[in-house]
């Protein structure tokens, strides 16, 4: 395909969409007054309740029967695939690993988030400082993971090392390290780029809770003698708590769902897998359906009580 | 950013300024400024060290580490080459422009149609409206990883495999609960007054929509356009899912992952197509910060 055919079914695609709208408040447009109000709300809503219908719905449902049937998708074995998921060696790994990921991931890089805001608050240079942590959110988790490989990068002792980390260890005295093939350390060395990424997102949340402290408070506060970390403690953490649920929980649904990191720096060997990689890897690429389906059956699962939790605090807090 | 520091200048919040360095005072020993120095020079320097390894010369950074480079010699070849040389199927300068063409039609094409759900759930009586906004509300809690193998059978039964319109398509659908969520949170606030009285001056529903809706709803439309722009740009499970075999169609994100599951270690191809994967984003991110702020925030529980 040349660019230009390329640039030409772009806007094709764009144009075809605008017309589809075009053409929906055409149809509609001559119908006023309040009486056609039934027939003009279901117009509106009707592209959106298709593509969710066929592209969310109807997809989600097969995957939940297709969790219970073979490789082939042809016959069903029951639970056979949740049954093999709790149980074979590799996948206890997998799972391991994302209970590992979801529950240090959000309590480390809300912590780094949290202190760096409260460090850094009112100070001249704030804005910079901040865009600085922030700016990794900007970042693809696969330029990410290539950022972090290059620092975990691995030469044999007695060459020169060109990963930073190992750099730092030579210089040290130590012999260099193969920071991603040994298990089970290797995750934690993945979890430090989302941790690296994520540490932003925090920030930026917990340092707009931090200035909506109200001022008279902080002041009664330091009348009473309350300073440093005890004000931190006993004003700045009470008040901000119920962002603070909203960023951890957050920061756990993502990680939950983390593919890019594991699938970039390790492919998931070494030990590394989580279920969203597992999930990848046994659908599109070991072609076992049944199971890649039970996999993101098990996804799905595990992120609802998260999410329900959240939307039950972000309502609260608003 | 979403907040400022306070305003100085005035007499009376100059008072407040002078607290608040006294707070800040008692706040933070040097310890404390040390730690974030810190943390910020920790959260720098990995980027740091990939840019200047994308301009060494790759017998030099085989040769040395990054940190003794800055004497030069610098160069833009790596780039030249990664940007011109076949890597798996294509050219990066085709993966740029491939993102490009799944990007724009995946950000337009949810905005345009959900906008008019939004408006719909928002101001228009129908019977099942409130139970449908619930249920389109309730999607947002689907991962996408549920539903890529029937929806790529479809594909493949609909012809569209190996196409745009699977990665334009399921981004687009992907998207919808969460841009219809935002959109209408934002136009539900409009004054009740407002609307009823454009509709005594006789605008109809589409009236109301395009003169009075639009307009105020482009701050909503701003922030989500970026969300979803970043999020289709960086995105890689989609695309490896639904584009991943065809190089003609093929992302950045795909290319450089690609790249570095074959070639891990050709860090002058790896360096060089990084940077021009995280460029765009990037260059956004430092002139449209405090929209790119809210937009990011206003969609974080995406996915």
């Amino acid at each position: 395909m040349s660019y230009v055919d390329k640039f030409g079914q772009m806007f094709f695609a764009i144009g075809l969409f605008v017309v589809i709208v075009a053409l929906v408040l055409l149809a509609v447009g001559r119908i006023g007054g309040f009486r056609g109000d039934r027939i003009v709300g279901r117009t509106f809503v009707a592209p959106t309740l298709i593509m969710l219908a066929i592209g969310l719905i109807y997809p989600a449902v097969l995957t939940i029967f297709q969790s219970f049937k073979d490789a082939s998708g042809n016959s069903f074995v029951g639970l056979a695939n949740f049954k093999f998921i709790f149980t074979d060696s590799d996948e206890l790994i997998t799972l391991r690993n994302t209970a590992i990921w979801t529950l240090l991931t959000p309590f480390v890089a809300t912590f780094i988030g949290l202190i760096y805001a409260v460090l850094i608050d009112r100070a001249r240079i704030e804005s910079y400082a901040k865009a600085l942590i922030f700016l990794p959110m900007a970042i693809s988790f696969v330029g990410a993971s290539v950022i972090w490989k290059f620092v975990y990068d691995y030469r044999p002792p007695g060459a020169h090392q060109i990963g930073l980390l190992n750099q730092i260890l030579v210089w040290l005295g130590f012999a260099p390290q193969q920071w991603l093939l040994n298990d089970p350390l290797n995750t934690l060395f993945l979890i430090v780029v989302m941790i690296w990424i994520q540490s932003g997102f925090a920030m930026t949340l917990l340092s707009a809770a931090i200035k909506n402290i109200p001022e008279d408070m902080i002041e009664a506060a330091r009348l009473d003698g309350v300073y440093g970390i005890r004000m931190f403690r006993y004003i700045t953490i009470p008040s901000i708590r119920p962002t603070l649920v909203v960023v951890l929980t957050t920061i756990s649904i993502t990680t939950l769902k983390v593919f890019d990191i594991v699938r970039t720096m390790t492919g998931g060997s070494f030990n590394t897998s989580v279920i969203a990689n597992d999930f990848y890897s046994q659908s599109f690429r070991a072609g076992n359906q049944g199971l890649g389906a039970a996999l993101a059956v098990l996804l799905f699962v595990l992120v609802i009580p998260i999410v329900v939790y959240n939307v039950r605090q972000m309502r609260a807090s608003a | 950013m979403t907040t400022s520091a306070p305003p100085v200048g005035l007499p009376a919040t100059q008072t407040i300024a002078v607290t608040a360095a006294a707070t800040k005072k008692k706040l933070t020993s040097p310890w404390a400024s040390l730690f974030a120095i810190l943390i910020a020079i920790l959260w720098t320097i990995p980027t740091f060290g990939l840019l200047v390894t994308s301009f060494r010369k790759p017998i030099d950074i085989t040769r040395s580490g990054w940190w003794t480079g800055f004497g030069g010699p610098w160069t833009i070849e790596n780039y030249k080459t990664v940007l011109n040389t076949n890597q798996g199927g294509a050219t990066f300068k085709d993966f740029f422009v491939n993102t490009i063409v799944i990007t724009l039609p995946a950000v337009i094409i949810p905005l345009t149609v959900g906008a008019l759900a939004a408006y719909a759930f928002a101001w228009i009586e129908f019977r099942g409206r409130a139970f449908l906004f619930v249920c389109v509300f309730a999607l947002q809690i689907v991962p996408i990883q549920v539903t890529m193998i029937p929806l790529l059978q479809l594909y493949v039964k609909a012809g569209l495999a190996g196409t745009f319109w699977t990665v334009w398509l399921s981004h687009s659908i992907f998207a919808l609960p969460l841009c219809i969520f935002i959109l209408h949170n934002f136009i539900s606030q409009v004054p009740r007054e407002l609307v009823e009285a454009a509709r005594v001056d006789g605008a109809n529903h589409v009236r109301l929509f395009l003169s009075v809706m639009l307009p105020l709803l482009r701050p909503a439309l701003v922030a989500f356009g970026i969300f979803q722009f970043l999020w289709v740009w960086n995105d890689l499970l989609v695309a490896l899912v639904f584009a991943g075999g065809s190089p003609d169609i093929l992302p950045l994100t795909v290319a450089l992952a690609n790249l570095a599951g074959t070639r891990g270690t050709a860090w002058y191809l790896l360096a060089p197509g990084a940077f021009i994967a995280i460029a765009v984003p990037v260059i956004l991110f430092i002139s449209l910060q405090r929209f790119f702020v809210r937009g990011l925030l206003a969609g974080s529980v995406k996915g």
